[in-house]
């Protein structure tokens, strides 16, 4: 039963699903508070090499240095998106460009890469890695088995992140503050709110998540250091943010979707079932996807329900607001 | 006391050039103590660099190789975020009209066609491809008032998956499926001799084939300038780029401009594509480490930033960053940091970027006393 292709498909979904949950749910932050980066890709690098580095270093118990693993990769996102914050909310800059100058700095061509081989990383399995915590006799329980109990403590820890991100945007005052700073700047700043120190800080804590969303990859993935080595996942979070509407929960959903989506042309290789260009359909339909919700958020007044933040993008002046 | 800045009522002309030249010197300050940092001698790896890049022999066909794509995704950047519309897909409209030329040229070459012919067809048809595919984000942001500049860029994924798709997952008509090597790798099936772009031999350092693209890209610059600086079309988009309500009531059809603006920045992506497949790889590259990448679309629109949207200056600049790309390529490995090239290139930009703060506002030191005469009056506009 476990073996039934739909099981793997939502269980792999939700491995595969994890690095775009944790990527979604930082640019999700950085995007209500009316910030676009468009350096996820490259900030998810960053966060990879250098989790990669810190397990290769710590000696001592594999647990200590996992999880020294994974705040180093959220300092080293938020240090990357530190740039992009000064950048975009202190000087003013086009969000696009900056965001694309980031995944170019920290990128499969940059600052990723010569950390890689300055530390000498390549071609070394790592030290230590993440596994499934449950007993083999509980992973093997139909259906739940493969689904919850075969993940690894990353996987549950991206749940509790949904949970406190969607708690913290829909229920708190400060996550209430940050939907206004990234509707309405001025109005927020009216009612005395701090809209530049708000962008700072959700874009850098934004920053964090996607390099946790890097660490994923070498901790736990592929745990191994390859340049470029999370192949486009950056994007897929970006596009994810919007396929989910601007909602953490929704980004889950739409997560382990995209993941299983990433699955399925294996899967169905591997069972000698043909679906016409498998590949090409099931690479492209989280970017088609995310066209036509674009398309339907754009549609009058849609976007203000559906939660798209209207001063995405748009950097705050408080002279000129 | 307070810094602070203020918009300027005029952009001096000068800052326009030396906030560009100060990036490069402050990046490269930067990335050499980011090597010295790291144990390297910054001094050796930037000669390495620029002997790579311009000096050594056959170092500049491998720059010009690298710039002319460059060339054109920064002029298609240039001409779309100028008037404000935000085409990041050139990337995606590159792959499309590397598809449509590669298709005209295997067509009409192997049909026995007149090589200039050919190639002009090639022109075209890459062209075609490209602003078919900008077309997509345009009408979406035309009549449905939907962002194009996170449609694009999905595009861009879509369209390199169709081109791995055609070498790699199909027996496409762009593939080779005949011969020893079809088997063993996909490869896409090489343009007919009638169909091969031509370069142009200049006799200098040795001999520099300069490609048959970097010519046209010239001539895109030029008419680009001319398009936008002397034209009433150029003239009009100007103005919906600066206030889309202004150019409403002054009777500009928008829904028309945003569709050209769109369609001419998607063309010369597409030409760049052809001139892929023409002037340098002579087949389709569907290899998804292959010219997916190489990352042109976005790379022109840093190269388009640092031009400050001016087409020759788009020109210049794609010949510098080109420069260091193909010093990037060539040093791989051989005792050279890999990924300087990345880094030094983000912080360029970073600085460039930073520095247009100061080209659009000056800055000014406030003294606390005075923060009191800043605050509006009652009832004053904000």
């Amino acid at each position: 039963m476990n073996n039934a292709l739909l099981v793997v498909l939502i269980a792999s979904g939700v491995a595969y699903g994890t690095p775009l949950l944790y990527g979604a749910l930082g640019e999700l932050l950085a995007e209500r508070s009316g910030v676009l980066n468009l350096g996820v890709e490259g900030m998810m690098l960053v966060g990879a090499v250098m989790a990669f580095w810190t397990v290769q270093k710590v000696t001592g118990s594999s647990a200590l240095a996992l999880v020294l693993g994974v705040l180093v990769a959220a300092f080293s996102g938020a240090v990357m998106a530190a740039i992009h914050a000064f950048l975009v909310v202190t000087l003013r800059a086009s969000q696009i460009v900056s965001g694309l100058a980031l995944t170019i700095f920290a990128g499969a061509v940059g600052l990723s890469s010569y950390l890689g081989s300055d530390l000498n990383l390549a071609d070394k399995p790592a030290a230590h890695t993440f596994h499934a915590i449950f007993p083999a006799s509980m992973q093997g329980w139909p259906i739940v088995g493969p689904i919850v109990f075969g993940q690894n403590p990353l996987v549950y820890a991206s749940w509790v992140c949904v949970i406190a991100v969607g708690y913290y945007l829909a229920r708190t005052r400060p996550g209430l503050s940050v939907r206004a700073v990234g509707e309405s700047p001025g109005a927020a700043d009216a009612m005395g709110i701090d809209v530049v120190k708000y962008r700072y800080v959700h874009t850098i804590v934004g920053g964090a998540f996607a390099g946790v969303a890097g660490s994923t990859f070498t901790l736990a993935l592929t745990p191994q250091w390859v340049n470029g080595i999370t192949g486009g996942a950056g994007w897929i979070a970006i596009a994810l943010v919007i396929f989910a509407f601007w909602r953490a929960e929704l980004c889950l959903v739409g997560a382990y979707f995209f993941g299983a989506l990433q699955a399925l042309a294996p899967e169905l290789q591997a069972r000698n079932i043909s679906l016409g260009p498998t590949e090409l359909w099931t690479n492209s339909t989280p970017y088609v996807a995310t066209v036509v919700v674009l398309v339907l958020v754009s549609w009058r007044g849609a976007a203000r329900r559906l939660g798209a933040p209207a001063s995405l993008g748009v950097p705050y002046v408080r002279e000129e607001g | 006391m307070r810094l602070t800045v203020e918009r300027r009522l005029e952009q001096p002309r000068w800052l326009g050039l030396v906030v560009p030249v100060v990036s490069v010197v402050f990046a490269l300050l930067v990335a050499a103590l980011v090597l010295l940092a790291t144990g390297h001698d910054p001094l050796s790896s930037y000669r390495q660099l620029f002997d790579a890049a311009f000096l050594s022999t056959g170092s500049i066909d491998q720059t010009l190789i690298a710039a002319t794509p460059l060339a054109f995704t920064g002029l298609a950047a240039a001409a779309a975020f100028r008037m404000r519309v935000f085409n990041i897909g050139a990337e995606g409209q590159l792959y499309l009209g590397a598809i449509v030329a590669a298709a005209a040229g295997l067509y009409l070459g192997g049909r026995g066609g007149a090589s200039p012919g050919v190639i002009a067809a090639m022109v075209v048809a890459g062209a075609g491809g490209g602003a078919a595919w900008a077309a997509i984000p345009g009408v979406l942001r035309a009549f449905f008032r939907t962002s194009e500049i996170l449609t694009s860029l999905m595009l861009n994924y879509v369209a390199g998956y169709l081109l791995t798709y055609l070498i790699f997952q199909s027996e496409s008509y762009w593939r080779q499926t005949t011969g020893f090597n079809a088997k063993v790798f996909p490869t896409g099936k090489p343009l007919p001799s009638n169909a091969v772009w031509p370069p142009w031999l200049l006799h200098a350092q040795g001999g520099i084939d300069l490609p048959l693209g970097a010519g046209i890209a010239l001539l895109a610059a030029l008419a680009l300038w001319v398009l936008y600086r002397r034209t009433r079309f150029g003239f009009e988009v100007q103005v919906l780029g600066d206030s889309e309500g202004a150019a409403r009531y002054a009777g500009v059809r928008t829904r028309r401009k945003i569709l050209a603006v769109m369609a001419i920045s998607g063309a010369l992506a597409g030409i760049g594509g052809a001139s892929q497949v023409g002037d340098f790889a002579h087949a389709l590259d569907g290899d998804p480490n292959g010219l997916q990448k190489q990352g042109y679309g976005y790379s022109g629109i840093v190269v388009a930033a640092l031009g400050r949207y001016n087409p020759f200056a788009v020109l210049l600049i794609a010949f510098l960053i080109g420069g260091l790309d193909n010093a990037g390529n060539t040093l791989q490995g051989a005792n050279f940091p890999s990924g300087l090239v990345g880094v030094i290139q983000g912080i360029i930009l970073f600085s460039a970027l930073g520095g247009e703060l100061l080209v659009r506002h000056r800055p000014r030191v406030v003294r606390r006393a005075s923060v009191a005469e800043a605050t509006p009056l009652p009832g004053a506009v904000q």
